[in-house]
């Protein structure tokens, strides 16, 4: 695949910038990742991150509560912004024409935010109705990325809940927002990245305009939340009184993916052999042949691929009808993981697992939003924007060697496996 | 928080020396290029529309099939059982391609292809790199021209659908869309969103062969092709794929729905929910018609953006809500207005109160000059980045072809939304979104609801 052309600089008071112009059509995306996610929460602080988030669209010194959001709409634009363990982003998507108001408005809020009493507690109300929505009143809500954590890791960065328990939530105050800010919201501990229809040196006029007299603060140093994997299997069950059958989340650790990504990448080639497809190896034993499932999938990382920092997490997840137990499906996928080792996986299965790739990074880079978001947290996480390009041929170096070394590295001693209940035990 | 020693407080963080700076002015907008497309009709009634976006070397097919149930009412009718086992099983094998076979070719062109029905169309969509675009035409050509339904295939798919309808059935969110369906059009097939699991049970694999047979049909269909290639060369390889692909009649378009009228709130008993689902409909217009333009602003301001009277009210001011929206479905022979919100039982009388003071005050208290520019910029933009993508303008063009419409309604809206006025707004506001113009359901745990529901009145409890 072409490498598209990418430039990056940073400004004087530390701040990452990654500049991706691309004119096939007229419009812009901006982006902001700040290295911070939840897994830097302290304890009884849990969801503070993502509330936080919450509170960074809600004015600053040159706007009123709820003029970022006329802002970007009345520019044409969509917004949004995320909390995932390793960083928070915030974006806008606009036509062309609007770029200088995105820039403003990301300097904006690094700058000066108004961080209120009222917008806290009105916030805090909002975010309680968002866990509801997801996790609260919604069959397997939270299944697995909240409830896997905790099964597998010991640590309370590790395994805490990101979204927060509602105590937690209530006893945030703005003092703690206003710490917060002036720790991890530093403009070097920041990545801006552009991309779609612009020409690259009146972005980069228009970036020092803006953000340059955001004041340099010192960027704290990231403790290390590496701990060892499982030295035996861990066991968890979770009663979810709304899902109507049982299902089952298997979680194994992988390599980091910074200093080991060839290691990472085999584990991704290795989920798209197991269950993307139908002819896929878990799709076909478990959905087509035994008929023990209703649907399975696997993958690295909860909430995709290159998403976070080791220690990452490489899950198999599975719905299943009562009269299945979890041992059926846990000996049906411990019998295609240990087959997958010993032969290790056809070249036709490599190609098609490569084909698919190329392709869906192509549909990616091709949204905007995605490709924006994607060089940003490529370019904080890893410190390289262009790895999103590199990805389609580095998978393609994969060997099937290497994937069936990554299926013997699941061990079965070295995992969690949480299994969830119906309240009713499935039986209605 | 115990992370740093020292800290500015929120105040001194919220002030800097300069003060407030001027919002910058909008640049100047480049126009999107121009769209090469060919909109043509084969001789075997099959519409091609076909665009050429070229940012990524991908092409994404979509063919719609329009698959109404030809009967009156969706009572003792099985169509939607047959429907849905058809859906699950067209992909799983033909005279020369196993189900493995199919999902191997187009894995290794980079593609995939699924089928998913609904009262209204049945729909393949696949995608593909662009060197295998003739791939996805050819397995789909074969799964058009000779799905064989496999017995074996049939009978899984069948027992797995029973289970996936009985998880859909679990959220919160399908539990409300049928139960609103059933209220606003009883036993129109439209309302009939999902099967009963013990008719799929029931379906036959000779009867999924005899639907195939009678309403897999070219005549009303249309395939819409965007991505890196020539409509000229996209429109000829359809035709050498598909040509061929015959079938007596046209398909079913579903009959036309009466307009939906106002009246009061049904209410629907979750036992245990801790959230509620707040499900409101009232009458729309069609794309075509000359006001939808003014309509499509109006709702726009009222609950169909973030920057909505709406969301502003229950979500950024009194933290009701997580999501509020409101939106238009367009529907056989017309559209309809849907606002939605889910809120903690605690204060869902309380946002169904504001949901309906903020309807009656769109039409007595009309969008502002301000209010009614905002909405317009926002519709022409976020039109442009939403069909900035391939598969975006892709899924576009064919909800717009499903209506009848074309590439020439996309390239005209811009103008036509550039040219409402405010008094054609405030018209549209104080007619279609009048409190007594709404009806719908109410999704939640009676116990707790049900005093503050009976003061505030409107809603039909149990």
């Amino acid at each position: 695949m072409a490498l598209p052309e990418l430039h990056r600089f940073t400004l004087p008071n530390g701040l990452r910038v990654v500049l991706a112009p691309d004119r096939s059509a007229p419009v812009v995306g901006v982006s902001v990742h700040y290295d911070v996610g939840f897994r830097s929460e302290p304890e009884g602080r849990t969801g503070f991150a993502h509330l936080f988030e919450h509170l960074m669209f809600q004015g600053s010194e040159s706007l009123e509560k709820l003029a970022h959001f006329r802002h970007v709409q009345s520019s044409g634009g969509t917004f949004n912004g995320s909390t995932h363990p390793d960083y928070t982003d915030y974006y806008e998507v606009l036509p062309s024409a609007a770029l200088e108001r995105a820039l403003f408005l990301e300097a904006d809020r690094m700058r000066a935010p108004k961080l209120t009493e009222e917008n806290l507690r009105n916030q805090i109300d909002v975010v309680k109705e968002e866990i509801r929505l997801n996790v609260l009143n919604r069959p397997y809500g939270g299944f697995p990325w909240i409830l896997l954590p905790p099964v597998l890791f010991q640590t309370f960065p590790n395994a805490h809940n990101g979204y927060g328990d509602f105590t937690d939530l209530e006893n945030a105050t703005v003092d703690d927002c206003a710490a917060f800010f002036d720790t991890y919201y530093a403009p070097g501990n920041a990545v801006l990245t552009v991309a779609g229809d612009f020409d690259p040196e009146g972005a980069k006029a228009l970036v020092e305009k803006h953000f340059g007299d955001v004041p340099a603060r010192p960027v704290p140093s990231r403790p290390s939340f590496a701990e060892a994997p499982p030295k035996g299997e861990l066991r968890a069950e979770h009663t979810d009184k709304h899902a109507p059958m049982p299902a089952i989340a298997v979680g194994y650790r992988i390599p980091d993916p910074v200093t080991e990504v060839e290691g990472y990448l085999a584990y991704l080639v290795l989920a798209g052999v197991l269950t993307d497809g139908d002819g896929s190896r878990l799709q076909q034993r478990l959905v087509h042949r035994d008929a023990i499932v209703v649907d399975v999938g696997a993958g690295c990382g909860l909430f995709g691929p290159l998403e976070a920092r080791d220690p990452d997490t490489f899950s198999i997840t599975a719905i299943h009808p009562p009269e299945v137990t979890s041992e059926q499906v846990l000996a049906a996928v411990d019998e295609e993981l240990l087959r997958l080792a010993e032969e290790g996986p056809s070249e036709q299965e490599l190609a098609k697992v490569t084909a698919r790739w190329v392709s869906t990074m192509h549909r990616e880079h091709d949204r905007l939003t995605s490709r924006t978001l994607g060089l940003g947290s490529a370019e904080l996480l890893f410190g390289r924007a262009e790895l999103l390009y590199e990805l389609p041929d580095k998978l393609a170096g994969i060997t099937t060697d290497e994937v069936a070394a990554a299926a013997k590295a699941l061990r079965p001693d070295s995992r969690a496996v949480l299994t969830l209940k119906p309240a009713s035990g499935g039986n209605e | 928080m115990s992370a740093p020693t020292k800290h500015r407080s929120a105040e001194e963080i919220g002030r800097t020396e300069l003060g407030p700076r001027p919002f910058p002015e909008l640049g100047e907008q480049r126009a999107a290029a121009d769209l090469d497309t060919v909109d043509t009709t084969l001789a075997n009634g099959l519409r091609v529309l076909a665009v050429r976006r070229s940012s990524v070397p991908l092409v994404e097919v979509r063919l719609r099939i329009p698959f109404g149930d030809p009967a009156a009412s969706s009572v003792g009718s099985t169509h939607a059982a047959r429907a849905e086992v058809l859906a699950n099983t067209i992909l799983t094998g033909t005279a020369t391609r196993s189900r493995v076979d199919v999902d191997t070719e187009l894995a290794l062109v980079g593609g995939e292809l699924d089928a998913v029905v609904d009262p209204e169309r049945l729909a393949l969509s696949g995608n593909a790199l662009v060197s295998g675009f003739e791939t996805v035409l050819d397995v789909l050509r074969d799964v058009l021209t000779g799905a064989t339904y496999p017995a074996d295939e049939v009978e899984r798919e069948r027992a797995r659908l029973v289970e996936r309808i009985r998880l859909a059935r679990s959220q919160p969110n399908v539990i409300a869309r049928e139960a609103l369906q059933r209220h606003l059009y009883g036993d129109h097939p439209f309302a009939k969103e999902m099967p009963e699991a013990e008719e799929v049970a029931a379906v036959t694999r000779d009867e999924v062969l005899a639907l195939h047979a009678s309403a897999v049909l070219p005549r009303g269909s249309v395939v819409v092709v965007v991505g890196d290639v020539a409509p000229d060369a996209a429109v000829r390889a359809v035709e050498a794929a598909l040509g061929g692909w015959t079938g007596e009649g046209t398909a079913v378009a579903l009959s036309p729905l009466s307009p939906v009228r106002g009246g009061d709130v049904l209410f629907v008993h979750r036992p245990g929910a801790v959230q509620s689902q707040i499900r409101l409909a009232g009458r729309g217009l069609e794309r075509t018609d000359d006001r939808y333009p003014a309509l499509q602003l109006a709702n726009l301001v009222f609950g169909g953006f973030f920057s909505s009277r709406l969301v502003e009210n229950i979500r950024e001011d009194k933290g009701y809500t997580y999501s509020a929206r409101s939106h238009p479905e367009f529907t056989p022979g017309g559209a309809t207005l849907l606002v939605d919100a889910d809120t903690a039982s605690e204060v869902t009388a309380a946002a169904l109160l504001e949901t309906r003071y903020e309807l009656g005050r769109l039409g007595l208290v009309p969008p502002t000059e301000s209010e009614v520019d905002t909405a317009r910029r926002y519709a022409i933009g976020s039109l442009l980045t939403a069909t900035s993508s391939q598969g975006g303008l892709a899924s576009f063009l064919m909800n717009l072809a499903g209506l009848g419409l074309g590439v020439e309604w996309f390239t005209g809206h811009p103008g036509r939304l550039a040219d409402v006025t405010v008094e054609q707004v405030t018209e549209v506001a104080l007619e279609f979104f009048a409190p007594t113009a709404f009806t719908g359901v109410l999704v939640g745990d009676a116990e707790l609801l049900t005093p503050q529901l009976r003061a505030l009145g409107g809603v039909t409890l149990p």
